[in-house]
């Protein structure tokens, strides 16, 4: 897998990562609430992209961010999930969403 | 309301009514409709893009079909090599076989008897448009986006797709800038088969994961 190629990162795949648990009131984000807060592994980085909560308010012009696909135990994010404990949830999220998970 | 359009529901042979009413508005454009005509005409009154140009975009999405993710699919099925330049970067290897996905990128996910994949877009409705063609609309439904994603099994089954409970069941949310595409297993039985065989058992649903290919009913 070459996707991550020259891309200067703050994780690699592998890292366990943390989701912010932020819910800021207004803004366009592309990080789903079921996500927020819980911890997951980074599957691949995605590319650069610009940062949607800029776009949808007209600023194309801003920093690209880092966009990782991060891999998720299901059991983790459905407490009350009743499929196989191997099941996953594979979300893609921007890095200044993910804090490194301790 | 004399052209009520209900009034013939229910009679299968009513084929006397006239043919000839004028055509017209009957019923008010809902919320929505009205707004993206709004918006499309003020973005083509700013000059952000043209009417024809519009008209050429959505033209060449309905161009598309799922008939062009079974060419991919099917090649992947039969030839290793290009099956793992598909895994390693769906966007080059599609554009190879001619099939331009126009978004950042193709996520392909392999289904295998170890894992079986599933895809979504919770935040709205991204799907590989220019693999598959529009999506259906069940795809769009709140109903399938909010609960695919927790309760994937049962949510396939309810599509006839049964997972062997061994199975690892992986749902793949569409949140950002890529979009997804299975590349299904081929089932037992199609060796030997033609290409053309081939390609009519990988149906769109395949694609999306909530159905696997089988032998031809």
């Amino acid at each position: 897998m070459s996707w991550g190629e020259g891309i200067a990162s703050r994780f690699k795949p592998g890292d366990k990562v943390h989701v912010a648990e932020r819910y800021p009131a207004k803004g366009h984000f592309r990080t789903p609430f079921y996500i927020r807060g819980k911890t997951g592994v980074v599957e691949r980085i995605c590319g650069q992209y610009h940062n949607p909560e800029e776009l949808a308010f007209g600023k194309y012009d801003g920093p690209e961010k880092v966009l990782y696909r991060v891999r998720f135990d299901q059991k983790q994010v459905w407490p009350d999930y009743h499929g196989h404990s191997a099941d996953k949830v594979e979300i893609e999220i921007f890095e200044h969403w993910l804090e490194p998970a301790k | 309301m004399t052209h009520d359009p209900h009034e013939h529901e229910g009679h299968e042979h009513a084929h006397d009514h006239d043919t000839h009413a004028p055509i017209g508005a009957k019923e008010p454009e809902g919320y929505y409709p009205l707004l993206a005509d709004a918006v499309r005409e003020l973005l083509i009154e700013k000059g952000y893009f043209t009417a024809d140009e519009h008209r050429a975009f959505i033209e060449r999405i309905d161009a598309r079909s799922p008939a062009l993710g079974a060419k991919v699919v099917v090649r992947a099925w039969t030839d290793p090599k290009f099956k793992q330049r598909l895994l390693d970067d769906g966007k080059k290897a599609c554009a190879e076989m001619g099939v331009d996905v126009v978004v950042a990128n193709l996520v392909v996910t392999e289904n295998t008897p170890a894992v079986h994949n599933v895809i979504v877009c919770t935040l709205c409705s991204c799907y590989p448009v220019f693999v598959l063609g529009r999506p259906p609309d069940w795809y769009k439904s709140a109903a399938y986006r909010s609960r695919v994603v927790r309760d994937p099994r049962a949510v396939l089954k309810e599509f006839g797709t049964e997972i062997d409970a061994k199975r690892e069941v992986r749902v793949h949310d569409s949140t950002a800038d890529m979009r997804y595409l299975v590349l299904p297993m081929r089932p037992k039985g199609t060796e030997g088969w033609s290409t053309e065989q081939l390609e009519k058992i990988v149906t769109r649903d395949t694609m999306v994961g909530v159905a696997e290919c089988r032998l031809a009913a």
